[in-house]
């Protein structure tokens, strides 16, 4: 066991936990955050996206004491003082969710693309969001949420 | 509100993470479920041995398939029952939640042991020694009925040798062919994989002998009137099915699985809560699988390329057992779908299912009409380049024209028109100038290739008296309740189950403009069996035509009620009262009663001094109304879709590069959401066209069971698609609505495989992998050379 320090969403979060703790696990788990979700064993899905530092991470590829006194803001973490994340707000406008499970990875990801990238082109956002699988929305909609949010932010 | 692109009322908790799915479930004092599956496709049990495993920290309790059997919980069913063409009723083996003599697939559940945690229940379940005895697996769909028996009685690994249409007429049109047109086709095995993996959490109060199961389910009723009645689990007046928000379905969360009995019957052998999560790998494993069809098919043509006949022979592939829909869908979702929208005179479709040692396929996205459809386009563009015809014009001078059409087979369609629909869609792709961007594709050295497919779908099921003649163990009407609160708000519950739909929003524009209520105030409850009337769920492409139509049936009764009340506020007859835009109005005065204060008196019809009842005498007081809606035929869907994709013949890499289609869905409540609908579909038939494939090795052993080895479609895998409509409303629903939620499933997978043909030349099978078109280039360069 061994005891972290994180600032979760705004908050500092301090708790024990076993070596091998994911940090997927982690959130859900010990900090009922269960916005973060989990489809895949092999780090593929990208439904379990969250940012740590401010970068886009797959969360179930971090063990949580690696990253000891870092930020991290999970979907939940997203939108500020009751308004929508414009990334949000896009999803929501373009249909960009069906089913909703990938949904918060797939946020979280496109947020961080704008950070990297303001005004991506439609390959550069389908390449960008390669490691985010969605089943139900053959990812049109998601793309057309992107840049809408690129326009607005 | 109808037509309207309204935004979704149910996003924002998804885009704010709080969506409440089963996973997110803990309940207090619950313990965790790990299921110890079969390492082998085939094998007998001789012994499972937890003695070990039962003293391991945490560990709480280890069930085996002998528990089953002493607890007498029944087996999971086929819901549909076959006859096969001798008379004989189709043959299924014995499938209990937990085995106990033999398992049949890699996957197939053994013991579940449940711990104080997942990491204890993991590690207990390592110490459960399971001694088999491996048998030989039969594997491939098209040898099965020349391998060993699976199971003592069923001969051949034959669940049912059955047939549909007029062999002696069909076989006499052959004759008279002028070209005898033949293709073989393997529509592939698909894993459906919705991103939320199955779960579920059994939660018993023996106080109140109440048994709740929360699970991943696309048909919570059903779920709960299976392991009810055939389980045995627990008695339905006593269990509660709750499905929360599912993250997604597409046929795999239709039926109870093994793992929602055993954690329902564990839970109340334990008397603790019991939570079950599958891990993505056992999802592959042990999710039923869709497709997987071997056919043979042969199309009789005239010189002047009229169709005259089809001779269809297929073998389908069921897996270990048979699954809830796994006998419909290769029959009557398949067989009458056949024909596409060609007029056909004549057909015969002969079908064998088989068993095999692996994963159970049942209903997936379409599930029988992409296999109808792959069949007949692929056929249909292979007798038009026998025949040196154009293939759109090949397609169009079969087409029926004339509406209802009674088809050879099965189907009376209402409603279409199928060359407006192909017209268009050839407009939208430019199909004349294909000639022109194939040469700039040839110019950058890749092959372009154009294809096209038109389908029909039957949607809507279905009409309880049709389905439950030929077989079906349950009707499939649908119900609703819509129930207004006191104060003028409504809830609206139905039997339908939302997993991506938009029901909430969907259902809404339908309430709001029957009663003139604001959306804001309707809100849409589903998937918990202790609220609202029995259901039959979400599958098939239902919810709108069936479920949606009990809602508008039920406000109809609403209305119903409300003038009557009215005219009696109003001091009028209820057959002069008219109900528009909310009011009940009697006409030429200024005497109008709103619907939120005819509900408000329904509520409180109480007199009080000089304030007489509202209601008049006889009538009931409150305002809620149940509906169970019938539907007096399938609703028939159809399109035209047409693609380009660019191939490098270095590579064999194929691409879609352009994708148009047309669709008459009927009218549409909710563009937007039609639109998602078929964004969705197409992107999973465009998978099972070039990517997808579920392939198990010569032992039985699913090689592709994971992330990494299936081929899922990302987002840099697509183009933009280019989506249009046509509308013929149907007149088997009061809402005049289709069904759009396969389409895309449907259509696209020949749609592309036509386009990769027309590219280079020769056949491939699906999944068009790079290195299967890249062979495919190679073989026909080389038999080319040895020809020459």
């Amino acid at each position: 066991m061994k005891e972290v320090t994180l600032e979760v969403n705004g908050k500092k979060v301090t708790k024990q936990i076993q070596d091998h703790t994911l940090l997927s696990t982690f959130v859900r788990d010990q900090l009922n955050l269960t916005g973060t979700h989990i489809g895949c064993d092999t780090s593929q899905c990208g439904a379990c996206v969250v940012h740590v530092d401010g970068k886009s991470v797959k969360s179930c590829t971090l063990l949580v004491a690696d990253i000891d006194g870092s930020k991290v803001t999970t979907i939940e973490g997203l939108s500020q003082n009751g308004e929508l994340h414009p990334m949000q707000a896009a999803f929501k406008k373009h249909h960009g969710l069906q089913c909703g499970y990938c949904t918060p990875g797939m946020i979280m990801s496109s947020v961080d693309l704008l950070q990297n990238k303001k005004n991506p082109s439609d390959e550069e956002i389908r390449e960008w969001l390669e490691g985010n699988i969605c089943r139900c929305t053959g990812y049109q909609n998601i793309v057309a949420a992107v840049k809408e949010a690129a326009k607005n932010s | 509100m109808i037509g309207s692109k309204v935004e979704r009322t149910e996003d924002k908790k998804f885009i704010t993470g709080k969506g409440r799915y089963t996973a997110d479930i803990t309940l207090h004092g619950q313990s965790y479920a790990f299921f110890i599956r079969s390492p082998h496709a085939r094998a007998k049990i001789k012994k499972v041995d937890i003695a070990k495993a039962l003293k391991a920290p945490g560990v709480v309790s280890i069930l085996t398939g002998e528990d089953i059997v002493k607890d007498k919980i029944g087996g999971l069913i086929a819901g549909w029952k076959i006859v096969s063409k001798d008379g004989t009723d189709m043959k299924l083996p014995a499938h209990p939640p937990l085995a106990h003599e033999q398992v049949n697939y890699v996957g197939d559940h053994v013991a579940v042991v449940i711990a104080e945690s997942l990491e204890e229940a993991k590690n207990a379940a390592e110490l459960v020694t399971v001694d088999y005895k491996v048998l030989k697996a039969v594997v491939n769909t098209a040898d099965a009925m020349n391998s060993e028996n699976i199971y003592d009685g069923i001969d051949k690994n034959l669940c049912f040798d059955w047939e549909l249409g007029d062999k002696a007429k069909t076989d006499e049109a052959f004759s008279k062919a002028d070209q005898i047109v033949e293709i073989k086709l393997t529509n592939n095995r698909l894993v459906p994989n919705a991103m939320e993996p199955r779960a579920s959490i059994g939660d018993y109060n023996s106080s109140s002998d109440q048994l709740t199961l929360y699970t991943t389910s696309q048909n919570p009723h059903l779920t709960r009137l299976v392991i009810s009645a055939f389980n045995g689990v627990h008695p339905e007046h006593k269990f509660r099915v709750v499905a929360p928000d599912v993250g997604g379905g597409f046929g795999s969360k239709i039926y109870p699985y093994a793992e929602d009995v055993v954690v329902a019957w564990a839970a109340k052998k334990i008397g603790r809560p019991v939570k079950w999560v599958c891990e993505r790998t056992d999802s592959f494993l042990s999710d039923c699988h869709g497709r997987d069809h071997v056919t043979h098919a042969k199309l009789a043509v005239q010189k002047d390329g009229k169709v005259t006949g089809l001779h269809v022979d297929t073998i389908a592939n069921l897996g270990g057992y048979g699954s809830l829909f796994a006998t419909v869908t290769p029959t009557y979702l398949y067989a009458p779908l056949i024909l596409g929208l060609y007029d056909i005179p004549t057909a015969y479709c002969n079908v064998k299912a088989v068993f095999t040692n692996t994963a159970p396929v049942d209903a997936y996205r379409g599930a029988g009409r992409p296999e109808a459809t792959y069949l007949i386009e692929r056929i249909m563009d292979q007798a038009a380049r026998e025949l040196g015809m154009d293939r759109a014009e090949f397609r169009k001078k079969n087409f029926i024209t004339k509406f209802p059409h009674q088809q050879c087979l099965v189907h009376n369609i209402d409603s279409g028109d199928y060359n407006a629909h192909f017209n268009k869609a050839l407009e939208l792709a430019d199909y004349k100038g294909f000639a022109k961007r194939k040469a700039e594709s040839a110019a950058k050295g890749k092959l372009r290739g154009i294809g096209f497919s038109t389908y029909i779908e039957a949607c809507g099921i279905a009409p309880s008296s049709v389905v439950m003649s030929i077989g079906a163990g349950v009707g499939l009407w649908e119900s609703a309740e819509v129930r207004f609160n006191a104060t003028g708000n409504i809830s609206v519950f139905t039997g339908a189950h939302s997993h991506g739909q938009g029901h909430a929003t969907t259902f809404a524009q339908i309430v709001s403009d029957k009663l003139g209520v604001p959306m804001e105030n309707i809100d849409l409850v589903h998937g918990d069996t202790d609220k609202g009337p029995f259901g039959m769920g979400t599958y098939g492409s239902r919810s709108l035509a069936v479920g949606g139509s009990a809602i508008t049936k039920a406000c109809d009764k609403i209305i119903e009620k409300g003038k009557k009340v009215a005219a009696h506020m109003l001091e009028a007859n209820p057959d002069e009262i008219e109900f528009k835009d909310g009011e009940f109005i009697v006409p030429n005065s200024n005497k109008k009663k709103t619907i939120g204060e005819i509900a408000f008196a329904c509520y409180l019809p109480g007199t009080y001094g000089e304030i007489k009842s509202p209601l008049p005498e006889g009538v009931e007081p409150g305002l809620k109304e149940t509906a169970f809606y019938d539907p007096i035929n399938f609703s028939f869907p159809a399109g035209s879709h047409i693609c380009e994709v660019e191939v490098d013949p270095d590579t064999g890499e194929t691409k879609v590069v352009t994708y148009s289609c047309v669709d008459d869905f009927g009218n549409l409540i909710n563009p937007m959401i039609v639109e998602g609908q078929v964004h969705g579909g197409l992107a999973q038939g465009i998978g099972q066209a070039l990517y997808e494939n579920a392939h198990y090795d010569e032992t039985g052993q699913l090689v592709t069971a994971s992330y990494m080895d299936y081929t899922m479609p990302r987002a840099d895998n697509f183009p933009e698609f280019r989506i249009e409509y046509t509308c013929t409303p149907a007149t088997s629903n009061p809402l005049g609505v289709k069904g759009c939620g396969e389409a895309g499933a449907i259509a696209s997978p020949p749609c592309v495989m036509n386009a990769v043909i027309d590219a280079i030349g020769t056949d491939v099978s699906m999944p068009a992998t790079s290195e299967k078109v890249w062979s495919a280039l190679k073989n026909k360069t080389n038999s080319e050379k040895k020809v020459a």
